[in-house]
């Protein structure tokens, strides 16, 4: 499917921060930010929820505790029992070190991957770049436009901003 | 908003305390000397103690070398006075070594809440007279510490410990005394440094004073990183003094920089609820209650480290640590050991583990204050089985620690107002008023 994108292009972040919010007053939806490097309080102008990865590295976690505490008390405790130290068999103090690795193993694994995949940054033939220059020096704001899209008024609105120029591109796959 | 140009002027404001605040942290004091008369005649009546059981006890661990201390009442009072100044100086050092580290690390969001840190360090001093008055006092009956017992270390003396003779090397009165006020004087010494740098700079500004006050906070930091384990063996571990473990200093400085964090996001909300700080937003209490929640943490792998070592090898001379505080004295000191860990570890991390509740006053009040009462009983655990033995008791105890409450707040307080609380010529100021989490 192929999408169409104005793209306003800007010099400095801080007039990019407060086009953003301008913009978004004004009643237009913005489909995406690009820029160079993470910019403070853009995700409270941009208006976006937070995140629910929290809760899915919850349950990576406890995932990874019950594969450790189940690996050590099958292995250690019913298939193959052996006498270490004097210690019982199901030990649990000793068991702490390998679990607490284990859930941080899968929780962040999980957490990455997870990640990766609903910002669609796992590895691709092409990869999709609106303007290259955001991985750069500029800052890059792209709204989404179809054919009833009033072209000049959104490049008036993105120039009355500070954009250094407005663009427009079609991208598939995106 | 989180904007970036967007400029506030920033005025200094002066703390101001009131005399019902004084009038408070006296009353606090009076329950405090109140609480100590009632447990001192309770322990004279024999009242809330196990002395016959414990005697028993006391008699069958150390054999041959047992020696008779003072009156129970009055070994109680000694000990808990070392107990409660060791805990009460530790968190005022922490003060220093807080502003040290965000100096070090050019932190920027911590300049709003760093006249906090501070004024925590007003106790540095008379902690360092207090723990030579209470050793010099415990020298009498030798109430605190085994090795100071005359001949323990001389073979043919009838108090001859080989163990103890062993460690005379370190363990002998003059190194002692000479560690004691080195490390508590170097560490005032550059508590008043980095305050003195911090005063000049809010009279001329510049960044001269920032400079500066890195160079001072770095060579601190290397200076506390090798005094504060060593520190931690004099006052703490060699009450018991045969056993030794290489984790105690890691596990005593986390005990006091967790309970140094409390403190500061206690005083910051407490001041900030009393119209105070109005710079202060959700992002620094946010990032306060990420520092005690991670040192909770921190806390309990370093507890953990050392316990399940010590656990794990069951080495007699290494065990007998847990083997009293687990079950041993009647398992008196049992509730105790868990209890540690549910209000050191289990509370904060259940209940700081979302974002919110790192957010929200009454969330960091009630766990800083669990943490603060947390670690003052993890050191009364570190100490009371290895001097009281069996005969530990809590009105008297507690009735110190709110002797020493009272007047730790009061000089807290004093160098709280005796400065801007905002140092209005910090170079990072504006960039801890615009802080976002």
């Amino acid at each position: 499917m192929t999408k169409r994108f104005a793209l306003g292009i800007f010099d400095d972040e801080d007039v990019l921060l407060h086009a953003v919010e301008n913009v978004r007053e004004a009643g237009v939806k913005i489909y995406e930010v690009f820029t160079p490097f993470p910019i403070h309080g853009m995700d409270d102008a941009l208006g976006i929820e937070r995140s629910r990865l929290p809760i899915a590295a919850f349950f990576f976690g406890l995932t990874g505790l019950c594969f450790a505490l189940w690996l050590q008390i099958y292995t250690l405790g019913f298939d193959w029992p052996m006498i270490i130290g004097g210690k019982p068999h199901i030990a649990l103090p000793a068991f702490i070190p390998v679990s607490f690795e284990l859930t941080v193993l899968f929780c962040c694994h999980g957490m990455v991957i997870t990640f990766y995949t609903i910002s669609k940054l796992y590895p691709r033939w092409k990869t999709p770049v609106l303007d290259v220059r955001s991985t750069d020096d500029k800052f890059v704001v792209a709204i989404e436009v179809n054919e009833n899209t009033d072209m000049t008024k959104l490049t008036q609105l993105l120039r009355d901003n500070g954009a250094s120029e407005v663009n427009q591109k079609e991208m598939s796959k995106f | 908003m989180a904007t970036l140009t967007h400029q506030e002027s920033v005025t200094a404001e002066y703390l101001e305390v009131t005399p019902g605040t004084r009038k408070n942290f006296m009353l606090i004091m009076v329950a405090g000397v109140v609480l100590l008369v009632v447990g001192i005649i309770m322990s004279m009546m024999g009242i809330g103690a196990h002395h016959e059981a414990g005697a028993a006890a006391h008699g069958a661990a150390h054999g041959a070398a047992e020696h008779h201390g003072s009156a129970p009442w009055l070994k109680r009072l000694i000990v808990s006075l070392w107990h409660n100044n060791v805990f009460f100086t530790g968190v005022a050092s922490i003060g220093t070594v807080f502003v040290a580290i965000q100096y070090v690390a050019y932190a920027g969001w911590s300049v709003l809440v760093k006249r906090v840190a501070e004024a925590l360090s007003a106790w540095l001093l008379p902690g360092l007279v207090i723990m030579i008055v209470v050793f010099g006092i415990s020298l009498i009956n030798h109430d605190i510490f085994h090795w100071t017992l005359p001949g323990i270390m001389e073979k043919g003396n009838e108090n001859y410990d080989e163990i103890i003779a062993g460690k005379s090397g370190f363990l002998n009165m003059p190194f002692y005394l000479i560690r004691m006020v080195l490390f508590l004087g170097l560490w005032a010494f550059f508590t008043k440094k980095l305050r003195d740098l911090s005063l000049a700079e809010d009279l001329n500004g510049g960044t001269e004073y920032f400079h500066k006050s890195i160079n001072v906070a770095a060579l601190f930091l290397v200076i506390y990183a090798v005094s504060s384990p060593i520190a931690a063996w004099d006052w703490v571990m060699s009450v018991d003094t045969h056993w030794f473990s290489t984790m105690f200093g890691w596990y005593i400085f986390a005990s006091w920089w967790v309970s140094g964090l409390a403190a500061i996001t206690l005083c910051t909300i407490l001041l900030k609820q009393a119209g105070y700080l109005r710079w202060v937003k959700e992002g620094h209490l946010h990032d306060l209650g990420k520092f005690m929640f991670g040192f909770s943490i921190f806390w309990t792998y370093v507890w953990f480290s050392q316990f399940m070592l010590i656990w794990y090898a069951n080495i007699p001379e290494e065990s007998v640590y847990f083997n009293q505080r687990l079950g041993g004295f009647n398992g008196q000191y049992t509730w105790m050991f868990f209890g540690n860990l549910a209000i050191n570890f289990v509370f904060p991390f259940l209940v700081l583990m979302t974002r919110d509740a790192k957010r929200q006053m009454i969330m960091l009040k009630i766990v800083s204050i669990a943490i603060l009462i947390g670690h003052w009983s993890d050191f009364y655990l570190a100490i009371m089985p290895g001097t009281m033995k069996a005969e530990n008791g809590f009105v008297i105890e507690i009735g110190v620690a709110l002797i020493f409450l009272g007047a730790f707040l009061t000089l807290m307080t004093k160098r709280l107002s005796q400065a801007s609380l905002v140092p209005i010529h910090h170079p990072f100021l504006d960039e801890s008023i615009h802080h976002t989490t």
